[in-house]
């Protein structure tokens, strides 16, 4: 089982590095959406700072669902993945493998990114630390849920806007967490709280997700 | 082993077949019309002309026999159709999954009384139409989730898939229902807790909350009228040129 996965992470792996853009046009984005905030809403330092937890954390699920759609949709057009539920394994791991495969490169680049985006949004430098630790545990969080939408959503047509539609009600814990650890930290006050739920969500997330996912799967 | 634990009596299967459901369906639906218009008419004419009013909010507080049944059946509906999903897939009942699609609209309807009512409420007593309070932001997300599973399951063309897929999102979306049950428990908000429970002694008199109580099992009569109404609307559709259906009375006239 363990085999498997490894095999289905090597493989997704593989076929990313030989398209980067797959992995570059997220990240872009994310810097895209930030960017237009200075220039949409007011560029003083005083506002940004004050909204700069929010923009993050909610460019940040734009970002991640931008790149949900293609979760299974690929692997769906040609046929390989009716041929992975074929496999002798639970249908969990392969969306564990999957999401994994996902969150790696969808939302690692996000948190290796986020300092330089907190930089241009004037947050406090004493909450960069907070923005990261609270994107690395809710990203996966992310990838997680969006991984059921994805699935449900495999072979519908326009599924893209419908994946928005199902996922995006789903991810209001995680982004209230999220953004209110980040102004906690910018405020001076302690985030152990918020980190604690974020780490819990995550963890509910990982035992509930990849079966929904899978059993929508095999629809 | 697994197999005696999912084993279910015989009225449980006999209840997903189409045409028990639709014959017993069409015995219970004129009850069901009659108590849901007795127990409405008789709680809205109570509360709204009868009943004491409030010493604080006044007469504005009667808004709450419409907002306070549609914010419980809101729930209610989407537990509702979460379970008959779950139904649906643990026994592979085709029924459970009509009755599943049956819920969608009816309980996004009781949310959008719920909040609407809510709204109207809050500007005289809150000085506004909507706040950013934890129970409110809930019952939104209740009502997107109610979108989510009508798009997707408008998406999907076979009813049988449909069905599955909507029955694994309102399983999956069933994790909102207690966060906006205890929302008013756990965060220090701005609404009001619960109005009456089960377990406890109300905090309003008599007069104020059988009213309540009426409407809410009115409501929940109604619920279950549409519910009837619409799945047996279901049945007709999805079982046409079966042999029981062309044999039927409703069908023959006779």
């Amino acid at each position: 089982m363990i085999k498997f996965m490894l095999a289905i992470v090597r493989r997704d792996i593989l076929l990313v590095a030989r398209q980067p853009a797959e992995m570059i046009n997220p990240l872009v984005f994310f810097v895209l959406v930030v960017a237009l905030f200075p220039l949409g809403v007011s560029p003083e330092a005083s506002l940004l700072s004050e909204v700069a937890a929010g923009v993050i954390w909610v460019a940040a699920m734009l970002a991640t669902l931008l790149s949900l759609e293609l979760l299974f949709k690929l692997d769906h057009d040609d046929g390989s993945l009716e041929q992975l539920l074929l496999a002798p394994y639970p249908s969990w791991t392969l969306v564990l493998a999957k999401v994994f495969v996902h969150w790696l490169v969808s939302g690692l680049p996000l948190i290796l990114i986020s300092p330089l985006i907190a930089t241009m949004l004037f947050l406090p430098t004493h909450a960069v630390p907070a923005l990261m630790l609270s994107l690395l545990l809710g990203t996966p969080t992310l990838s997680l849920l969006g991984a059921i939408g994805a699935a449900l959503v495999t072979g519908v047509r326009g599924g893209g806007m419908l994946l928005t539609l199902l996922i995006l009600p789903l991810y209001v814990p995680v982004i209230i967490f999220g953004s209110s650890s980040v102004a906690a930290a910018a405020q001076g006050m302690a985030v152990d709280g918020y980190i604690a739920l974020l780490a819990a969500m995550f963890v509910f997330a990982l035992m509930i997700t990849p079966w929904a996912a899978g059993s929508a799967l095999k629809l | 082993m697994t197999q005696s634990i999912w084993r279910m009596p015989r009225w449980f299967h006999q209840m997903g077949s189409p045409k028990w459901f639709y014959d017993f369906g069409g015995i219970l639906q004129p009850w069901f019309a009659v108590a849901a218009f007795v127990l409405l008419t008789w709680g809205v004419v109570w509360g709204l002309a009868y009943a004491p009013a409030d010493y604080q909010q006044g007469n504005s507080f009667r808004i709450m026999y419409v907002h306070v049944p549609a914010a419980i059946l809101s729930q209610s509906i989407f537990l509702g159709m979460a379970v008959a999903g779950a139904i649906g897939l643990i026994w592979k009942m085709k029924l459970a999954f009509m009755v599943a699609r049956s819920c969608i609209a009816i309980g996004a309807t009781f949310t959008i009384i719920a909040l609407l009512t809510g709204a109207i409420w809050g500007k005289p007593t809150w000085g506004a139409y909507w706040v950013w309070d934890a129970r409110l932001t809930s019952t939104l997300v209740l009502l997107f989730l109610y979108a989510g599973v009508m798009a997707l399951n408008q998406a999907i063309s076979e009813r049988q898939v449909a069905g599955k897929a909507t029955a694994i999102l309102a399983i999956v979306g069933t994790i909102n229902i207690p966060i906006i049950k205890y929302s008013v428990e756990w965060w220090n908000t701005l609404h009001q807790s619960s109005s009456f429970t089960l377990t406890s002694k109300p905090s309003m008199p008599a007069d104020m909350y059988l009213p309540l109580l009426l409407t809410v099992l009115g409501s929940y009569c109604l619920f279950a009228l549409v519910v009837l109404m619409r799945t047996r609307t279901q049945i007709l559709q999805t079982q046409s040129g079966t042999s029981w259906l062309a044999q039927h009375r409703d069908i023959t006239g006779a």
